[in-house]
């Protein structure tokens, strides 16, 4: 079939895209039938669990698997000196393999919290007990772990997963010295982590000479793809399903939990749940690598930018690198004369840092876009103001056009709906009560992607469809999405079409990731309903097994080409600080997004609203502690790593403006990341307007507040 | 001193009782999981700092992870699942999340609905919260205003960050229960005249 | 996890005689505390004797204005009594700002008070900690410790009490009564807790076996102009960083009375004595509080990420204080809090739906 997309134009009239219908698998959720990875049950099912490290660096020099073989209901112990060898020389989705995944293969250890192995027992209590009590004893070596922004180690690396780590354009000291205003700061990042509710399960059994993986992941075929290279299995000899999960954020790829059942389960010859406990979440899931982030502005009198030069710098592990492309974001958002983003590694005893919701824009945009709001208090100008004329209709990274940039359509429109015209400019200005108030913008920026993605559907004679597409509905809202582009593309009601995903045997697709997922998925579903219906439409009955159509995407994304195709949006605050106390309350939020056809406005709104939680969570509360001299975490559970709880979370709205994608058959942009992006910022330049005192490391807790002291009105 | 350390036990769920044995290490929440197969309950923690496994005990929401089943013995214990006849209609609190997308993947959500569902009975009977100005009984019930239940709810975190949505939902379903009262004043009132 | 039996009590006897029996018992109340401290491998007991049966579940406030308030009353039951409320406003406000709904439906009064301090070193157990393991070393005196102890700490622990209600229990001169099998005993709750010193593991002055059965306040009729308020690290569902208490009565411009504590800044709940001996009989102004706050502050050893909880702790006074006076003097004066500016809530948003 032909897979040139034809842009937004659609055969059938739209009514379902577009249009706000609750989720399909709405009922299961709220009675809690949904079954999620830990929960489908299995006859004679063993438990493992894991036993992680309590050195930071060094080797294991026994491990007394006698000893636990002694304890009650423990059928196996899975350490290094008896797992089977595995391959781990390849490059998977993400490039090498993350050595953490690669379980038990070495008497190495790089870091705190590394898996050393895995205990299986009858039930989950005994296996935790014994867990608990395996005796490792290890050589400890010396280890590292304290991130710093001036590390002596600090290397620029090879390449990164979006390009070369550093551009470079102009002549920077030249348009710094002829610039009327320079900012020039140093913005850091915690390390943060995705705590999805749901920690990673994974259960896995051999059936008929096929593996089989219950999981909860952001893509079965990602981690079949995975598991196939590392256990050098065919890859249809491996089935992973994963219907409902829990949240994944970037964590849900291939991961310890999923290889040690696999290993388990090849020796025992009996289905192995392996579930991570929370804590273990902390160093085995991956985690959003701390930054440092230098920035360096140089404007003319009108506020106009010369010069713009941001490096980042962020911690990877010993054995994995991973760039967190905390730059990005200028190559995107606001041109210079001089123009340089740089990114910087230092390699440390932590575990490997991954991909974390808008990996790159949540921690880039936050320096960038409070550099900004530093350059318009010194400018004088009105911060959406300074933006506004900073916007360029041309990439600086790779000075194409963009396909769209209603970036300033987002500005004025989010400043019309947050009354930003009545803001006065001045800081610590407003007060009431025990409160300062202040008010802050920032601006937002994501890639909009697609991934080859192949999809069928199914006619029945009953007037009803079946989509089979392998998408992960992480709580995404994709089930519904691929419903509503499915039902507009028949000509059918929602009602008739039956969405099935998460099972590696559905075929190729696209994760749930990198706000691809949505886009990927829905142009399959697309091609697939227009071809069916087209064959529909010649009047042939529809046999007992019905008429299937398939699609596959990939020659159609090949062809996209590289446009600099991106959403946008802008991002209002409004804070509260006591100055007494240092407690920063955000009491409204409000962001605007040119982000693409918005296919269900019910969870559209909902998962931009979310982003936008996120950066608050970012802003205010979010910090893995480490302690340099152990190299392990300070209360790696929910309880010492805050993330937003509800009473943290005021009013937040969230709108669009009108913005289809017209390459995209249904005009999808993709919306899981931008509304994190630049969210973070916004709060702390509020932060700044209410006290007078710029907060520039993250989180802006109570004790940082007060050490800012409040500004001009401060108590 | 030898003493068992597992025990025969009869657990009162949804309304059904269920005889077990269990480890006294089996934790309420794994009890419901792994032996009663009703798995709305959710570990999310295990140690009663994110709310997943919220169900109600005697009435009253509790975190299912930090009691173990054998103290469990002879209380009345609601999950998610007992909210609502199977089949038949959702419980309000759970048609409200439906109908306005209190929830994104789902995994808090049941620990969400429970806790909702106890949140509108405890301030239907005049409990304060930590947002109540004036706590004293002669300010009168304060009403249930958006950052009360903020408050009251602050016990379930939801990582997808769908409070939004989960305050608006929590809102509804309070003014229809209030809504009913009302109507079932005024009819009272009808019969009595 | 280890192995445990388990033992349901019926009364007090019962379960003091069955906790003498097995010097690896323990009582679970609410559980809250101990069966997390399990599942982390803190706590490892063979025998658990369940008190939540026994009768020591009531709430009794005498006309002379007394309370008792039985150990297995649970945090909600506490925070909802009525008496407890118009008397005691910040115990209530206390309970109310500590843990989330469930857990205060679980928690017991008598089990708040025995709960451990929430120092991650603590919890940790591949690592050292004089508390958990005497003589393993504090790795918080060199480590993380942004949110440990100012006051009465040593180099042998710097961790915190986590109690909220412990704070306002502390203010109001509470007295703990217990039960062993010799008999029964009390202790002012300004003894309970032992001074850190080199035996941070030895946390109560509780004789071995002992069961608390309740908690007992005197008539105050100041406490009916109290607050709590509590700063942390987000707005709900989190310990403290610094928490207090505070019951002021003012007449003609003078400190009448007053009653201060402070949380999170102690091994115990900090009553702050020195504070009050400044504040009585002085003039109800900014100025006294400061030097109040002050004169209990001078004894704060801070370490070095922590000094910023004195500069919390003396503005948090200054201002509760304030509110107080203010309330006591102003349109306000009949009530203990004004919605202008609420404990421990968020900024007013104007908010209405």
């Amino acid at each position: 079939m032909t897979t040139t997309p034809t842009g937004t134009e659609s055969a059938t009239a739209r009514r379902a895209v577009g249009t706000a219908h609750p989720r399909v698998e709405g009922y299961e959720k709220v009675t809690g039938t949904a079954r999620y990875a830990g929960e489908i049950p299995f006859v004679d099912l063993a438990h493992g669990a894991l036993v992680l490290s309590t050195v930071a660096h060094g080797r294991i020099v026994s491990v007394d698997e006698a000893g636990a073989l002694r304890m009650p209901g423990v059928l196996a112990v899975l350490h290094h000196g008896n797992a089977p060898r595995i391959e781990t020389e390849y490059v998977g989705f993400l490039g090498a393999p993350d050595p953490t995944t690669a379980v038990f293969q070495h008497d190495r250890v790089p870091t705190r919290g590394w898996p050393v192995a895995l205990v299986v027992a009858e039930t989950p209590e005994q296996a935790a007990e014994a867990a608990a009590s395996l005796e490792v004893t290890y050589r400890e070596e010396p280890h590292d772990t304290a991130f710093r922004p001036d590390h002596p180690d600090a290397y620029y690396p090879g390449s990164t997963i979006v390009g070369p780590p550093v551009s470079e354009r102009g002549d920077q000291s030249a348009a710094l010295a002829a610039s009327a205003f320079v900012v020039d700061e140093l913005y850091e990042t915690a390390e943060m982590h995705h705590s999805a509710m749901e920690p990673h399960a994974a259960t896995a059994r051999w059936n008929g000479g096929r593996l089989e993986i219950v999981d909860s992941n952001q893509g079965t075929v990602w981690v079949a793809s995975e598991l196939a290279k590392l256990f050098s299995l065919d890859l249809s000899a491996i089935r992973v399903r994963s219907e409902h999960v829990g949240g994944g954020f970037g964590s849900k790829g291939c991961r310890a939990h999923q290889v040690a059942a696999v290993m388990a389960t090849t020796q025992l010859r009996r289905p192995v749940r392996v579930v991570m406990t929370r804590r273990q979440t902390f160093s085995l899931a991956g985690h959003r690598a701390p930054t440092a982030q230098r920035v360096r502005l140089g404007a003319d009198a009108g506020g106009r930018l010369l010069a713009l030069d941001h490096e980042s710098l962020n911690q990877t592990a010993t054995g994995y690198e991973w760039v967190e492309p905390a730059a990005l974001p200028a190559r995107t958002m606001y041109n210079a004369q001089a123009h340089r983003t740089a990114h910087r590694l230092v390699r440390l005893n932590v575990p490997s840092p991954t991909a974390m919701r808008a990996p790159g824009e949540a921690p880039g945009s936050f320096a960038l876009e409070s550099a900004m709001d530093e350059l318009a208090e010194r400018c004088g100008i009105d911060p959406v103001e300074l933006r506004v004329r900073n916007d360029t209709q041309v990439a600086p990274g790779s000075g194409k056009p963009f396909t769209a940039r209603r970036l300033v359509g987002c500005l004025r429109e989010g400043a019309r709906r947050f009354g930003w015209e009545q803001r006065t400019p001045r800081s610590g200005s407003t007060r009431e009560g025990r409160w300062l108030i202040g008010t802050g913008v920032a601006c937002a920026s994501f890639s909009a992607r697609a991934m080859p993605t192949t999809a069928a559907i199914t006619a029945h004679p009953d007037g009803t469809y079946t989509v089979h597409v392998n998408a992960a509905d992480i709580g995404t809202g994709a089930r519904t999405a691929l419903t509503l582009v499915a039902a507009d593309e028949l000509g059918t009601d929602t009602a008739h079409v039956r969405v099935r995903l998460g099972d590696s045997d559905l075929g190729p697709a696209g994760i749930a990731g990198g706000s691809t997922g949505t886009r990927s998925w829905a142009w399959a579903v697309n091609l697939a309903a227009r071809e069916l219906r087209e064959r529909l439409a010649l009047g042939a009955d529809i046999p007992p097994q019905g008429i299937t159509v398939r699609s596959d995407t990939t020659e159609a994304v090949k062809a996209l080409g590289h446009h600099e195709r991106h959403s946008f949006g802008a991002q209002f605050a409004e804070v509260a600080v006591d100055p007494d106390t240092g407690e920063v309350r955000v009491r409204r939020m409000l962001g605007v997004f040119a982000a693409g056809q918005i296919v269900n406005p019910l969870t559209a709104r909902n998962q931009l609203v979310g982003g936008m939680t996120w950066g608050i969570s970012m802003a205010l509360h979010e910090e893995a502690v480490r302690d340099a001299r152990t190299g392990g975490h300070y209360s790696p559970d929910l309880a010492g790593y805050h993330v937003a709880a509800n009473a943290d979370v005021p009013r937040v709205e969230a709108y669009w403006i009108d913005d289809p994608d017209p390459e995209d058959p249904v005009g999808i942009k993709g919306i899981g990341e931008i509304g994190t992006v630049g969210a973070a910022a916004a709060v702390t330049n509020a932060v700044w307007h209410a006290t007078g005192v710029r907060q520039r490391s993250l989180p802006v807790r109570p004790d940082r507040v007060l050490a800012g002291g409040a500004g001009p009105t401060g108590a | 001193m030898q003493t068992s350390t597992s025990s025969e036990i009869t657990l009162d769920v949804n309304g059904e009782e269920h005889a077990l044995s269990v480890d006294h290490r089996t934790t309420l929440l794994d009890a419901l999981r792994e032996r009663l197969d009703l798995t709305g309950s959710k570990k999310g923690c295990d140690h009663g700092q994110c709310g997943a496994c919220t169900v109600l005990v005697d009435g009253r929401r509790t975190v299912a992870c930090l009691q173990f089943a054998v103290a469990a013995e002879g209380r009345e214990i609601t999950t998610v699942e007992g909210l609502a006849p199977e089949g038949g209609a959702l419980h309000p609190v759970q048609q409200a999340f439906l109908d306005l997308d209190g929830y994104q993947c789902g995994y808090c959500t049941p620990g969400q609905i429970c806790s909702a569902v106890a949140v509108i009975e405890e301030h239907a009977a005049g409990w304060p919260s930590a947002a109540t100005d004036d706590v004293r009984p002669e300010s009168g019930a304060s009403s249930l205003t958006p950052e009360e239940i903020r408050e009251r709810m602050s016990g379930n975190l939801c990582r997808c960050g769908a409070y939004v949505s989960i305050v608006e939902a929590v809102a509804r379903a309070a003014d229809e229960r209030a809504a009913d009262e009302r109507g079932a004043a005024a009819s009272t009132e009808e019969a009595a005249v | 996890m280890r192995e445990f039996g388990y033992r349901r009590a019926s009364d007090v006897a019962g379960a003091v005689a069955l906790l003498d029996a097995d010097p690896e018992a323990r009582f679970l109340g609410g559980g809250t505390n101990l069966v997390d401290l399990m599942k982390t491998g803190v706590e490892r007991p063979a025998q658990l004797v369940d008190v939540r049966a026994l009768p020591l579940d009531g709430i009794e406030v005498s006309e002379s204005g007394a309370a008792r308030i039985g150990a297995t009353v649970t945090n909600s039951d506490l925070a909802v009594h009525s008496e407890i409320r118009r008397r005691w406003p910040a115990l209530a406000q206390a309970v109310l700002a500590g843990a989330s709904g469930q857990l205060r439906n679980m928690a017991t009064v008598g089990g708040n008070l025995l709960q451990r301090t929430r120092c991650g070193y603590f919890a940790d157990v591949s690592g050292p900690c004089n508390k958990r393991v005497p003589g393993s070393g504090c790795p918080a005196v060199e480590g993380e410790h942004h949110n440990h102890a100012i006051l009465d700490a040593t180099d042998h622990c710097v961790s915190v009490h986590p109690s909220d209600m412990g704070v306002a229990l502390a203010a109001f001169d509470a007295v703990v009564e217990y039960e062993t099998a010799a008999g029964t005993g009390e202790l002012p709750l300004a003894d309970f807790y032992l001074p850190v010193g080199d035996t941070p593991h030895l946390e109560t002055a509780l004789p071995p076996g002992a069961l608390i059965t309740a908690v007992t306040l005197p008539p105050a009729p100041v406490a009916a102009h109290s607050r709590y308020r509590k700063v942390r690290e987000r707005a709900s569902y989190a310990f403290a960083l610094g928490s207090l208490t505070a019951a002021l009565e003012v007449r003609e411009g003078t400190v009448a009375d007053v009653r201060l504590a402070w949380g999170a800044v102690a091994s115990r709940p900090w009553r702050a004595r020195a504070a009050e001996e400044v504040l009585l009989g002085a003039p109800a102004a900014a100025a006294t509080f400061a030097a109040a706050a002050d004169a209990e502050l001078a004894a704060a050893r801070p370490l070095t990420h922590n000094a910023w909880k004195v500069t919390l702790l003396r503005n948090l006074t200054v201002a509760v204080l304030s509110e107080l006076a203010a309330d006591a003097t102003g349109p306000a004066a009949d009530r203990a809090a004004g919605p202008a500016a609420g404990p421990a809530t968020g900024p007013a948003g104007g908010e209405t739906r």
